[in-house]
């Protein structure tokens, strides 16, 4: 009798899971899909409002127009040199200063991490920031976009306790082997701390990928802007300038602004969220480096 | 027979002292030169890292200066120190002019109603994934809640912006289906607050979900297995034994939310609000922002920067504190 209760009970309670979880997930995807949706439909289809889910009138005219358009090529080309050439440097940067810290022998391993912690709970603010940057000439250089952000001092931590963990047995050997330190991060301590590396790599990329604010204080010039500068002003300053560019182009003059913008989203978002999928175990992990002390 | 007192050691270590001064001396910089030798691999890795820190981490501290001088546009990095000295002038500018309370006021009800509303749905969600047992499903839940949190700000902004515009934006459109009025949600001061906290909450929901996930998978299958055998239904090991299994992670993630309660997602604000919007969306930080890198008032907008730099100097200390004594760990 009590067993049948609990049962029923039981079988309540999972209905109830199931819905708030199917709630959940359709609010994260639905916007997704929409904007999916109003990308390949009619331009006519999308400003009597008739797209709602799935795509109506199925036409790839939008599509075109915004993947012509030359600055979004430009752009894009930018934030990929500066995702993988910054990403770089953040990987051998972060590397570099953890390493040492993470040696207990190092004389100054104490001092140092003191200093480096004392960069998290205080700054020189935006202003001061600013003046250096521009002041050592950096204004509308590419270097702009890679320097400011190169080591994050919380990343430097979770690589830290990273190489902590790796037992110290191995650098003595290697060390009697002749070794330097360079050799042993090299050959030993960052293969040990792969999956680490993993996560701190996915982590700058995404925020590489991402900046704009550095592109917003630091380049004006159009050849050197990264892709969300130019989403900028296509999604939120209602830029026209996709829209001219093809004005000669009748089939452009069916779409509406919002459309382009739609496309726009999708060209911008696609490239990450292929990417997300395949590193979700690294993700799992990463919250938990997250957590460790400090 | 023998008996050395403690006495005798200490006239003897004072004649050493005496007598081998130099040889000390000797000793200690044979010492240094031997520790610099050992380390000095280690020393050459950082150098590059102490150099980028002193350059783009406290040199700019030092510039803080400049929020007590009148700093002239263009005058460089020496300008930082060779302004014109004002004193307290700016901080007095600022304090008595009607910006501070409001900024102030909108930077902390911004991120109290981003905690309040937003820190309690993560916890409530990973519960819920974890009373699915099908590993797939769990997983595809996980992936599609979490794909938010990689987009960038400007996408969500954008996103934000066309959704709720009154031409064509999808919400507008499904009010006039209603019959309701189109309402443009980005030019009135009572909806930015609900609009920065849901879609804040919406983007990272599941991402900070995971780590709760992950504290409940650390739950032993046989605590699960006693509960079952001693009859509680699901809903008991939830709060018998789910929840109270993960109260030290909760503790530790609100701490560290807490030590970010005065510094707002300076982006999603700036992109967002406009004149219209000011009263309830303008924070510190675009303040900052407008008044130093828009209007070129350096000195004056570098002072209020200071100011939340102080700020949240303390708050986060103070969350530090408190973590040590409630979780035995430090943030930072």
């Amino acid at each position: 009798m009590k067993t049948t209760e609990r049962n029923i009970g039981d079988k309540i309670f999972d209905i109830l899971v199931y819905i708030f979880v199917t709630i959940a997930v359709l609010v994260c995807i639905y916007p997704f899909i929409y904007i999916v949706s109003v990308s390949i439909s009619s331009g006519t289809a999308v400003n009597r409002g008739e797209v709602w889910l799935y795509p109506v009138d199925m036409n790839f005219e939008a599509m075109k127009t915004v993947l012509r358009h030359k600055q979004l090529w430009i752009s894009f080309a930018n934030t990929f040199y500066y995702t993988i050439v910054g990403t770089f440097l953040n990987i051998v940067f972060t590397c570099l200063a953890a390493y040492p810290l993470s040696r207990r022998s190092f004389f100054l391993r104490r001092r140092l991490n003191f200093l480096l912690a004392f960069t998290m709970y205080f700054s020189g603010g935006l202003i001061p920031i600013y003046i250096v940057v521009t002041g050592l000439g950096l204004y509308n250089s590419r270097l702009a976009m890679v320097l400011p952000v190169l080591i994050s001092a919380y990343n430097v931590m979770i690589c830290r306790s990273a190489f902590e963990s790796v037992s110290e047995e191995l650098y003595e050997n290697a060390a009697l082997e002749g070794a330097n330190d360079f050799i042993i991060l090299y050959k030993i301590a960052i293969p040990v701390i792969k999956p680490t590396l993993a996560v701190l790599t996915l982590y700058y990329a995404v925020s590489h990928y991402n900046d704009f604010f550095n592109a917003m204080l630091y380049i004006s010039d159009r050849n050197k802007e990264p892709l969300q500068s130019f989403l900028r002003r296509i999604l939120l300053q209602a830029s026209m300038e996709i829209m001219q560019t093809t004005s000669l182009d009748m089939a452009a003059m069916n779409q509406s602004t919002l459309q382009v913008r739609y496309v726009c989203i999708v060209v911008a978002v696609v490239p990450v969220l292929m990417f997300v999928p395949f590193v979700h175990k690294y993700l799992v992990q990463g919250t938990m480096l997250g957590a460790v002390k400090g | 027979m023998v008996n050395i007192t403690t006495k005798d050691f200490k006239r003897n270590d004072l004649m050493e002292k005496v007598i081998d001064k130099n040889t000390i001396k000797e000793e200690k910089r044979r010492l240094w030169r031997k520790i610099i030798n050992r380390d000095k691999y280690l020393l050459l890795m950082i150098i590059p890292v102490v150099i980028y820190y002193i350059i783009f981490c406290y040199f700019p501290m030092t510039g803080i200066v400049m929020a007590f001088n009148k700093y002239r546009t263009g005058s460089g990095l020496i300008g930082l120190y060779t302004s014109e000295f004002v004193g307290f002038k700016w901080f007095k500018q600022f304090f008595s002019s009607v910006y501070a309370w409001r900024l102030v006021r909108n930077t902390f009800l911004l991120n109290f109603y981003s905690l309040i509303f937003g820190f309690p749905i993560p916890i409530l969600f990973a519960v819920a994934i974890t009373q699915i047992y099908n590993e797939r499903i769990q997983k595809v839940v996980q992936v599609s809640t979490y794909l938010p949190y990689f987009i960038s700000t400007v996408v969500v902004c954008g996103m934000i912006t066309n959704f709720l515009s009154p031409s064509g934006g999808i919400v507008n459109m499904f009010l006039n289906k209603l019959g309701i009025d189109s309402i443009n949600f980005l030019s009135l001061p009572q909806w930015f607050r609900p609009i920065y906290v849901i879609s804040g909450s919406w983007q990272t929901f599941g991402f900070n979900s995971i780590i709760y996930v992950a504290a409940i998978m650390g739950i032993s299958p046989e605590l699960y297995e006693a509960m079952r055998i001693d009859g509680a239904n699901k809903r008991q090991i939830i709060t018998n034994l789910v929840l109270p299994s993960i109260r030290p992670t909760v503790i530790l993630i609100l701490i560290m939310t807490l030590g970010r309660l005065m510094n707002v997602g300076f982006e999603k604000v700036y992109l967002l609000y406009n004149p219209a919007t000011y009263e309830t969306a303008d924070v510190i930080q675009t303040y900052v922002y407008r008044q130093g890198i828009l209007s070129n008032n350096y000195s004056y907008s570098a002072a209020v920067g200071l100011f939340n730099s102080l700020i949240n100097f303390t708050i986060v200390f103070i969350a530090n504190r408190l973590s040590r004594k409630l979780t035995d760990t430090a943030v930072w």
